[in-house]
């Protein structure tokens, strides 16, 4: 039987987890009768001595009660403190005609303990954030113990980042704080997550959780690193994921690949919290995310070292895929796709014109 | 002659019976639950075949054992019952636990679901051809 347990609807930012009201069947959000409706995403992951700085945004989206989501991370946060007002709005706008909201990151080792520890735990504004450490089963527990509504395909995807980070941050949105505080539906709330960590990552697969296979996923994440990041998977070009064949979503696409303008960073170092940030000398990547859900079984690992070595176990991929880093999972679906109909195509053409040669029988 | 005739078709008429109503057979399926998938797709059961089911969670999250026909299975995916009692062939697994129920088919194929949010078209599903 369908269970209209809690008031709670979840979602958004990154990883739309729990659920709840049907007024909360907003973007990220699962709503009751199991559908889930994802909206594009934002974020910004930099990273700078040793130092992962992620920028994410929760959306109010009006209505009443409470929701959440929970996000993992690549290891333990330092700080967890409202972000600055335009980091992300600005990006998008250095990069993109119209503006967006939203996002979040992570890495570390990992472990499953009997029952998740509370690690940190703050107040943003209307959200309530509580970081774990955990396995995937302790912190499901705990996440449903505590209200949260998580969708089928959870206890999978929690054990796959687990088994990389025990780290995750559960976001809870108190929607009747949100009114007490005059926020109004659309009206974001940015998080800024300080991690320390040698192998920087960014979480794609959660993105997808609760979505049925051929829901599309779609986010923007910006990295903004010393050097120019060596990413795997590898991205494609703008110029290869416009050649793919219509509804063949691209997966990652590289979009923009430079050095970080200085009047970019001026205005970045300007918001709040965002001093730790260089004026000169860093590297922006814009990547655009456009995947089925059901092929997004990765996540973005990033090599901002110079070294041109990302982690295959950062990217959540298997041990085979990881033994062609630069290769096979790096094109994408979407090119093997593509290049299975031209194959496909070929061999087509190739049978016409023997049968075209062929006497009738 | 009569009388002993008569005494030993009693008899053979008590041993007849006496399979039949002394230990019916009760055949055990164990059944897991893992990432939200039930551990068999397909269980084969005789017509009035009794079976008592052992559904073991292991996922943090819960799930239902529901069987039935169709049309219960559609009642299920849009019924409001938040829990099911230990009813036969109706039961609600708690996060982590194991739970029993126990049913008698008759002679209509039938089918086993989970109809939490999602679960369903998730894949939580599978047959119970009947013969």
């Amino acid at each position: 039987m369908r269970h209209l347990r809690l008031p709670f609807a979840i979602t958004v930012g990154f990883l739309a987890l729990l659920v709840a009201a049907p007024a909360w069947a907003c973007g990220g959000l699962i709503n009751t009768n199991g559908s889930v409706t994802l909206v594009r995403t934002t974020t910004l992951a930099a990273y700078h001595e040793g130092i992962e700085h992620y920028v994410t945004s929760f959306e109010f989206a009006g209505g009443e009660g409470e929701f959440g989501s929970i996000i993992p991370l690549p290891g333990v946060p330092t700080k967890v403190i409202r972000g600055g007002d335009w980091t992300l709005q600005r990006l998008v706008q250095e990069t993109q005609p119209q503006p967006e909201a939203f996002a979040l990151a992570a890495t570390a080792a990992g472990a499953a303990e009997d029952r998740a520890q509370v690690i940190l735990k703050t107040e943003i504004d209307a959200l309530d954030i509580v970081v774990l450490e955990g396995g995937g089963t302790a912190v499901g527990d705990w996440a449903r113990e505590h209200g949260f509504f998580l969708p089928p395909d959870a206890p999978e995807v929690l054990d796959f980042y687990a088994e990389r980070s025990p780290i995750f941050m559960t976001v809870r949105f108190d929607a009747s704080r949100a009114a007490d505080q005059g926020l109004g539906a659309g009206d974001g709330t940015p998080v800024h997550v300080v991690i320390p960590t040698t192998n920087p990552w960014v979480p794609l697969r959660i993105l997808g959780l609760g979505a049925s296979a051929d829901a599309p996923v779609e986010a923007d994440v910006y990295l903004l690193t010393d050097l120019e990041p060596t990413t795997l998977p590898a991205p494609l070009t703008p110029e290869v994921a416009s050649r793919l064949p219509q509804g063949v979503r691209p997966g990652l696409v590289l979009e923009r690949s430079e050095e970080a303008s200085r009047s970019l960073l001026a205005d970045l170092r300007s918001d709040k919290g965002m001093d730790w940030l260089p004026s000169s000398g860093m590297w922006l990547s814009f990547l655009r995310l456009d995947a089925r859900a059901g092929d997004l079984d990765y996540d973005l690992a990033i090599d901002a070292s110079g070294a041109g070595q990302p982690s295959p176990v950062a990217a959540g991929l298997s041990p085979e895929a990881a033994a062609d880093p630069a290769g096979l999972r790096s094109f994408g679906p979407a090119l093997w796709t593509a290049i299975a109909l031209l194959v496909l195509l070929g061999v087509v053409g190739t049978l016409e014109r023997r049968r075209g040669g062929r006497p009738a029988v | 002659m009569r009388r002993r005739l008569l005494v030993l078709s009693l008899v053979l008429l008590a041993a007849a019976c006496a399979p039949a109503s002394a230990s019916p057979t009760v055949r055990t399926v164990r059944i897991g639950i893992h990432y939200s998938a039930f551990s068999l797709a397909v269980i084969d059961v005789d017509p009035g075949e009794t079976v008592r089911f052992v559904v073991s969670n292991a996922d943090p999250i819960d799930h239902e054992f529901i069987i039935g026909d169709e049309a219960v299975q559609i009642a299920h995916e849009r019924g409001t019952e938040a829990f099911h009692p230990p009813r036969p062939g109706e039961i609600t697994i708690p996060a982590g636990q194991t739970v029993e129920t126990t049913y008698t088919f008759g002679a209509r194929d039938l089918i086993f679901g989970c109809h939490l949010p999602g679960h369903y078209t998730y894949g939580m599903r599978g047959a119970i051809p009947v013969g």
